[in-house]
């Protein structure tokens, strides 16, 4: 009874696809149907959601038996949803901390880790910025405070306005370790308390664009043009790189890191096929959302 | 008959139950929020608890600068809203014609219906730019950008609370003062507005508690830096409220974590002075009563 009404309701489904598609599609529209449908939640990093939904539109376009719904909120958002059980792929621009990894084991749940693409961070500010390159060390020094005005690093007389991501996203945990910390394990510097915090991405490009003190990092999928990309180095002696799919490959451009996703346990069936997909052809999507892909 | 009177009991005492079930629900979020918020004072010294550094993915839970910059955009916003509010409320009822009164008062209720995620985006997109234009100041998302926000937000409680306070002050004051000679302003600002004087310490009270409690607004608008406002220019820079920390941290929490009970923790406090305010709010309207019905 309950299978029936389930077969009705997707028949119905069917029927309204079929009637905005051709009518020689009609026998394969069916033949999905028959098949068992699955549905894949996925959820987590705002960087990496754009990339998710093209996957998922991509994928779903071509395996119409296949559901997947993405949404974003930040890595550690994805990943708390991952460990508690409501979805199957957890997005993530950060690897796992130790503590999330022991929940998901006390609550039964041992993740597997896939890196599905790697990600530049651009160093962003106003366009009539005159600054063009920075070190990581300055970089580091703007966000810790000690330099407070383009001044000091070659720009016009005004102040610098540092802008970062809440402490939820995993572009802040990245930066805060690899350029702020300059990577060193047991350094304790942090953001300074003047930093303005954005809720997203939008909000320090917003900033960005208006504001001739602004100064933020961002992914470079997310980078406009109505923003001026700033050159990094990793020290003094140079070279300065601008971030370009070219320059994260080969290794050249300072600050880039890969993109997770995150299942609980060894994917298997559906979500498996998707993974094994997001690795292979998926990967054609990722250079065009300006992301860089795992392999050439 | 008695089929009527049961029926009766019945009604009176569910709406009984309905009436006293709001006061139960306050006792149990407050009871849930203890629950969840108080562990943080057994797992973070006391010290660090008060301290000034808020980077909860660091375990440092200072939640001195969140107050402060919570009380600095509230308070500022009150006393911008509180003139403004009390000057309309007087015009709307002391001055204006019938045919204004009548567009005024509900255009002011459209007012308190917009919500806030509009004011918010409304505030990145034009007033930031201004105030940084205008101000001089490094960057438009500061404390003052939000107490802007928040005054708008918080005029149409306090305009209509006045006004509500005006309307009671009665006709023979008015007419008392314009006996004795004075003109219509000096009736409304010596007479009318002193006698109403308690009616709008409700206003501002009800407006602070608006204030105090909004957030999504406040967190687009404020630049959300956890900065310690102490010195001169600190309205005119970033500040971090309590509401917008919660709102923005409780999505990324642990359940159980130390961060996620301090973020309850921060919830007592908005609790209790939000509690706070609306008892004083409700204390003055209770003394007005005993004082013989002057509202």
């Amino acid at each position: 009874m309950n299978l029936d009404r389930i077969s009705y309701i997707l028949l119905i489904c069917g029927l309204f696809v079929s009637g905005c598609t051709t009518r020689s599609e009609l026998p394969s529209q069916q033949q999905a149907l028959s098949s068992t449908t699955a549905t894949i939640e996925n959820k987590g990093s705002d960087t990496l959601v754009n990339l998710a939904l093209a996957w998922a539109e991509r994928y779903t376009g071509e395996h119409s038996e296949v559901h997947i719904s993405v949404t974003g909120g930040g890595s550690g958002t994805g990943i708390a949803a991952m460990i508690n059980g409501t979805v199957d792929i957890a997005n993530a621009s950060r690897a796992m901390k130790p503590e999330e990894i022991t929940r998901a084991e006390a609550n039964g749940i041992s993740p597997v880790e896939i890196v599905v693409a790697r990600d530049a961070i651009a160093i962003v500010a106003h366009p009539s910025n005159a600054v063009d390159q920075l070190t990581l060390a300055q970089i580091s020094d703007i966000y810790t405070g000690k330099l407070v005005n383009w001044q000091q690093v070659g720009g016009a007389d005004r102040p610098i306005v540092p802008l970062s991501r809440e402490s939820n996203s995993g572009t802040y945990v990245y930066m805060l370790e690899n350029v702020i910390r300059l990577g060193e394990k047991e350094s304790e510097l942090l953001f300074s308390p003047d930093t303005l915090l954005m809720a997203s991405s939008e909000g320090i490009s917003t900033e960005v664009r208006q504001n001739p003190n602004a100064f933020g990092y961002d992914g470079l999928g997310y980078v406009s043009p109505d923003q001026k990309v700033i050159a990094v180095a990793r020290d003094e002696s140079g070279p300065f790189v601008l971030p370009s799919v070219d320059t994260v490959n080969d290794g050249s451009y300072p600050i880039s890191r890969p993109l997770f996703m995150y299942t609980a346990g060894e994917p298997q069936g559906a979500i498996k096929a998707y993974l094994d997909w997001v690795l292979s052809e998926g990967q054609a999507a990722v250079l065009e959302l300006g992301f860089v892909p795992i392999h050439e | 008959m008695s089929v009527r009177k049961w029926l009766e009991f019945f009604i009176e005492s569910g709406i009984r139950v309905l009436g006293f079930s709001s006061i139960g629900i306050v006792a149990l979020i407050f009871l849930f929020l203890l629950r969840e918020g108080l562990p943080v004072l057994v797992e973070v010294p006391v010290g660090n608890l008060f301290g000034v550094g808020w980077y909860p993915t660091f375990d440092q839970f200072g939640i001195v600068p969140l107050l402060l910059g919570s009380l600095l955009v509230t308070i500022v916003a009150i006393l911008i809203a509180l003139p403004l509010g009390v000057a309309t409320a007087v015009y709307v009822r002391e001055v204006a014609p019938n045919w204004a009164r009548e567009i005024l008062k509900p255009m002011i209720e459209v007012l308190a219906g917009i919500p806030s995620v509009v004011l918010g985006f409304f505030g990145i997109t034009l007033l930031a730019p201004l105030v940084r234009e205008t101000l001089g100041a490094p960057t438009g998302l500061t404390a003052f950008t939000g107490a802007l926000i928040l005054a708008y937000m918080a005029l149409p409680t306090i305009i209509s609370v006045a006004e509500d306070a005006l309307d009671a002050v009665p006709k023979s004051y008015r007419d008392a003062g314009v006996a004795l000679g004075a003109t219509q302003w000096q009736t409304i600002w010596l007479v009318v507005v002193p006698a109403a004087r308690s009616g709008i310490m409700t206003a501002v009270m009800l407006g602070i508690g608006r204030a105090i409690g909004e957030t999504m607004a406040v967190m687009m608008v404020t630049g959300n830096a956890a900065r310690l406002p102490l010195t001169l220019d600190s309205l005119f820079r970033p500040a971090r409220t309590m509401t917008a920390t919660i709102a923005a941290e409780m999505g990324e929490v642990a359940q159980g974590s130390i961060h996620y009970h301090a973020l309850f923790g921060i919830a007592i406090i908005l609790f209790l002075l939000t509690f706070a305010i609306n008892l004083a709010a409700a204390s003055t309207i209770f003394k007005k009563r005993r004082r013989g019905g002057l509202r």
